[in-house]
This record gives C-alpha cells, sequence and structure tokens, in this order.
C-alpha cells in the first residue's frame, strides 16, 4: 500500500521507524515462550520461577545430562525412533504421492475423473474418522508396537494433499518434453524417471520438508500404536517426564523440550523459503 | 541416453512405439492403473474400507476381544442424551474453535497488513512471525505453554510487574481454555504468509483509484483490500476451521492427558481417543468420530453456502 511515508530518500520518517518499532515489539513477544525456554533450560530447577530474568546467571548442562536419560530410557533411543519414522515417510510419501501425481496429471485411463475426485475428498476428510478402523485393522496384522501402521500408510499415498500439489506442479511441466521423450521411444516409467521426477524436484522438497516436520512432530498416531517404552518416538518420551511431577524434573523436562524443537528449527532455517512459498503458494498448513 | 535409446532410434520405422515393448504395459488403463497402485491400495484399506467399517461398529458394542454387538443407533441416543462428559466435550470444543479461529485469522490478517508495506527486512518478520506455527504443534511446546502459564509461571512474574496476581491459569478451569486459545492464536504464522501472498496480488491501480476519490486508508482496507481478500480469507477460514475441530495434542498435554481440571479442557478427539483407547469402547468411539465427521461436513458445507453472499472471486466482474 502507497502511502506518503514510502517516499523514496533517506531523511528520518518517524511513521515508518514507529512500524518497526512495533513490529521488533512483536517479534519479542513472538519469541518470548521459545527465548525463556532456551534460558530456563540451563538454569537449576528451583530457580527456573523464581528468577524471571531471560538471561541465566551462569550456564550449566546439567539439565540436558539428567534430562538425556531422565525419563526412563534415554533420549538416544527417542531420536532414533523419531528419525527413522520420520525418514521412511519421506521417502515414502515423495516417492508414493509422485507415482500417483504422474498418473492423474498425465496418463489416460478409465474411471480417471472419478478416482481423481475421490482423492480430493479424502484432503477433507478428518484422520479420526478412520483411526479406530485403522487401529483394528492393524491390530488383527500383528502390527501394534512396530512402526508399520505409522509409516507403511506413507507408501499407499494417504496423504492425499502431496498428490494433489504434484499434480499441480507437474501439469505445469510442458507436455513438449514428454512428447519429445515418447518419440525417442520412451514408455511412461522412463518419462516418468527421467524427464517428470527430476522437473518435479521443487514439489518433492516441500513434500518432503512438510513430511518429516508432520511425522517428527506427531503425537497421537505413535501414542496410539507404540506401546513399549523402547519404541517411544521424541514426542511420547517428553510426556513421560509429566509423570513425574517433582520441581526438580522441570529442568530436565524443558532441556529436553528445547532440544526436541532443534531438527525444526533447522529444518526452518534450511528451508525457509520453500516452507514459505510451499504455504503461499498451496495453502499448505504450518 | 541409455543404449536401449539408441537401439530404438537406429532400428528405422519404430520410433513412436517400440514394438518390442512387452504386451501389457502398451495398454495405457494397464500403465494408468500401475502408476496409481499404491494409492488404490491405501484408498481401499484405509479409507473406504475403514469408514464402512466405522460406520457399522458406530452402531455396535465393540471391545476388540469380542465379536461386535449390533445396538443400532444406541450409541448415538446415549451420546446426546446419556453422556455428560461427551455433551461438555462438544461445548468446550466449540468454545474452543469460536474463539481461536476468528482471533486467529485477525491476527494473521493484521500482520500481514502492517508487513505489507515495502518494509526493509520483511523476509526477516516474516520468518520470525511465522516461526511459532512450525513449531506449535509439537508436545515439547505444549509442555512449555503448560509452565509458563502456570501459577508460578512467567506470565504471573510478568503481571505482578503491573500490581496484577494472576490465577493459576491452567489448573484453574475458568482459565483453562484461555491458554488453548492463546496458544492457537500464538500459531498465526501460516495463515499471516498465505494472507501476505494474497495482498500482493491486490493490484495497485485499485488503491490509485480509490485514493483519486479520495478514499482514506479506512475506506481503502474496506472497499479495496477486504473484498479483494474475501477468496483468502474464505480458504484460511475454511482450512483453520477443519484443524481446529481436529485439535488433540496441546489439550492432551496442557490437562496431563486428562481433559481437566473439571472437564474444562476435554477437547472432541481427546474424548474420542479416551473411550477408543482407554476404555477401548471402538463402537461408541466410532460413533463419537463418525459425528465429528458430521460436524466438520456441516461446517465446511456451511461457509461454502454462505460464500456466495460475501466471497468476490475477481473474474466475476
Amino acid at each position: 500500500m502507497a502511502t506518503k511515508t514510502d517516499s523514496p530518500g533517506r531523511a528520518f520518517r518517524p511513521r515508518r521507524f514507529m512500524l518497526h518499532a512495533a513490529l521488533v515489539a512483536g517479534a519479542f513477544i513472538m519469541l518470548y515462550p521459545l527465548l525463556w525456554l532456551a534460558s530456563a533450560s540451563v538454569k537449576p530447577s528451583t530457580l527456573i520461577f523464581s528468577d524471571p530474568s531471560l538471561i541465566p546467571g551462569e550456564i550449566r548442562l546439567q539439565n540436558y545430562v539428567e534430562g538425556w536419560h531422565g525419563a526412563a530410557n534415554s533420549f538416544g533411543v527417542f531420536f532414533a525412533n523419531s528419525f527413522l519414522i520420520a525418514t521412511l515417510a519421506v521417502i515414502g510419501n515423495t516417492l508414493a504421492c509422485s507415482l500417483v501425481a504422474y498418473a492423474f496429471a498425465r496418463l489416460e485411463f478409465a474411471f480417471k475423473k472419478t478416482l481423481f475426485a475421490l482423492m480430493l475428498v479424502t484432503i477433507m476428510l478428518p484422520l479420526h474418522a478412520t483411526l479406530i478402523p485403522q487401529y483394528i485393522l492393524f491390530n488383527g496384522l500383528g502390527w501394534i508396537n512396530t512402526i508399520l501402521p505409522i509409516v507403511v500408510p506413507k507408501f499407499l499415498a494417504v496423504d492425499a494433499f502431496f498428490v494433489f500439489l504434484m499434480v499441480q506442479f507437474i501439469r505445469g511441466i510442458p507436455r513438449e518434453l514428454d512428447e519429445a521423450a515418447a518419440i525417442d521411444g520412451a514408455g511412461p516409467i522412463r518419462i516418468y524417471v527421467s524427464i517428470i521426477l527430476p522437473l518435479l524436484s521443487p514439489a518433492l522438497v516441500t513434500t518432503a520438508v512438510f513430511s518429516f516436520l508432520w511425522t517428527y512432530e506427531d503425537f497421537l498416531t505413535p501414542l496410539v500404536y507404540l506401546t513399549s517404552i523402547d519404541n517411544y518416538t521424541v514426542p511420547q518420551g517428553l510426556r513421560l517426564f509429566m509423570a513425574s511431577t517433582g520441581v526438580s524434573a522441570w529442568g530436565p523436562m524443558l532441556a529436553m523440550s528445547l532440544l526436541s524443537l532443534v531438527p525444526l528449527f533447522v529444518i526452518f532455517f534450511l528451508f525457509q523459503r520453500r516452507l514459505i512459498e510451499g504455504i503461499a503458494t498451496t495453502g499448505l498448513k504450518g | 541416453m541409455t543404449a536401449q535409446d539408441l537401439d530404438t532410434l537406429a532400428a528405422p520405422g519404430a520410433a513412436v512405439r517400440t514394438p518390442r515393448r512387452r504386451g501389457l504395459l502398451r495398454n495405457r488403463h494397464v500403465v494408468g492403473y500401475l502408476f496409481l497402485s499404491p494409492w488404490i491400495v491405501g484408498f481401499l484399506c484405509l479409507t473406504l474400507g475403514p469408514i464402512l467399517a466405522s460406520l457399522y461398529l458406530s452402531m455396535t458394542s465393540y471391545d476388540l476381544f469380542n465379536a461386535p454387538q449390533w445396538l443400532g443407533l444406541e450409541n448415538y441416543r446415549k451420546l446426546f442424551f446419556d453422556d455428560e462428559r461427551y455433551l461438555q466435550s462438544l461445548s468446550v470444543t466449540f468454545r474452543y474453535v469460536a474463539m481461536s479461529v476468528p482471533l486467529k485469522l485477525a491476527f494473521a490478517l493484521g500482520v500481514a497488513m502492517l508487513l505489507n508495506r515495502g518494509l526493509a527486512g520483511l523476509g526477516f518478520y516474516r520468518s520470525i512471525y511465522y516461526l511459532p506455527s512450525l513449531l506449535g504443534g509439537s508436545v515439547a511446546i505444549a509442555i512449555m505453554w503448560r509452565q509458563i502459564f502456570s501459577y508460578d509461571g512467567v506470565i504471573n512474574r510478568i503481571l505482578e510487574q503491573f500490581g496484577i496476581f494472576g490465577p493459576s491459569w491452567i489448573s484453574n478451569p475458568d482459565y483453562s481454555l484461555y491458554t488453548l486459545v492463546t496458544l492457537a492464536v500464538w500459531q498465526f504464522g501460516s495463515p499471516m504468509v498465505i494472507f501476505l501472498a494474497g495482498l500482493k496480488q491486490i493490484p495497485q491501480d485499485l488503491y490509485d483509484a480509490a485514493a483519486i476519490d479520495g478514499a482514506g486508508p479506512l475506506h481503502k482496507f474496506f472497499f479495496v483490500t477486504l473484498p479483494m481478500l474475501t477468496p483468502i480469507i474464505f480458504f484460511n477460514f475454511v482450512m483453520q476451521l477443519i484443524g481446529a475441530f481436529q485439535a488433540f495434542t496441546p489439550s492432551y498435554i496442557i490437562s496431563n492427558g486428562t481433559g481437566g481440571p473439571a472437564d474444562s479442557t476435554l477437547f472432541y478427539t481427546l474424548y474420542l481417543y479416551e473411550q477408543g483407547f482407554t476404555n477401548f469402547r471402538m463402537g461408541y468411539a466410532s460413533a463419537i468420530a463418525w459425528i465429528l465427521v458430521g460436524i466438520i461436513a456441516s461446517a465446511t458445507a456451511i461457509s461454502f453456502l454462505s460464500a456466495k453472499y460475501w466471497v468476490h472471486y475477481g473474474d466475476e466482474d
């Protein structure tokens, strides 16, 4: 929006200055809980509440040491489980969704329109609608307390939103490329592998990043399916701290909470632009 | 290009279709369904089948170990007439949706408008404001929230500076739901990013034309920005609405799995989880799930029906 203060020049512009001041203050308020968490994680448990200052008097890593082993199992195990599940989810979603998206975007087959419409409907379907019968199914297969109920659906393109995202993207790839390859004798499989997949990489990255984030953060699915502590993911590990309510557990609990956010911060810094573009252009929920 | 490609090129007259390609793969239907197969299996086994099973189960009593007992509509009757905790979970969830969705959208739009003034450092601000919505769904954030709003938490420490002595926000049933609403509103980043993208699409000539007609900033907002943004507002509204009805993690963590104090944070999905996976009343929980599908479908349908009265698409004019 052009206002008078938008005029070029280096003169001091009070309105613009006020705007920056307000935005910086707002940013501070938004970040304050995270700063508090970071500061609390290096304070002794007894000082977390009595000392409200954000800058800790001394940096103690004791909470991290205690927290790492503090939840009846090492957080090394929880992180390993979480990363394994999230990595498999990334592979499953990128692979399965791109195959399916290619079919919907480029191939011709019977009932294509009906199936596409059905797929769109499943995007709107709440997860809870299928939770109970899926549990009964996986229980019958003997998959409870394994990662299969969490990971296998990703290889079956159940996250239909990503299929839709990729269909839209493939429609933007010029058909001449496929046709040229077809003239060279390439079949659909080769066109998918050597033309579509490389050009699809921006959408594949978006899918991979969001698959990782959502799977890593997910609490409900592991809570339902992973029952023994050796299979717990990081969110379940954090949950264990809450069972012990003493003041002494707060420091380690907050330290591990912050540590569990580190992979998310790393992804945020590496893929910031992709994340924001992904949300802005497709409306993916962040 | 691989050796096989060169082969094909070398063979005269074999350009478009390779005669040597195996028979089945020449059928376009077979090829299409081959690529589609992961989704077909997933759709049949993990979506369609379970939905139908859930509809049947919702009319039975089933505990996973004994065969389901047919009850007809008894589960549904019981939910609405004999289950106070269920009605409480409905009420909590509706209040949560009614407060968190409009507030979140208002913050998202407000901050997006501030950021859309060609400021230096836009990318920086946008990232900071977006960050909470990236982290917000995690258990760690819910744990942090619980500590911040506890009796001796940092919120009360700050209020003390102003001579206000706050209650324990988390363990007081009058306030506990508001802590969950604030947590949701704190995550206004992703609708904000979508609003920002929408604001950039509004043609500058509309504002120029409005300025010539003597419109002030308020007029520009109500007669240019807001109408032009209605498709985006609509999209954000529907997405946030669907998401808010399904919220689970914050309620579970902040109430330590109970929905307390006094069921004041008993979200719909938490009650569903409790019935299904703590009490193993799978039939009853399926009925709860079906009503949720109904609620979300009706809320979405009502939004779409209302859209023709307030959503303006640019190509209509």
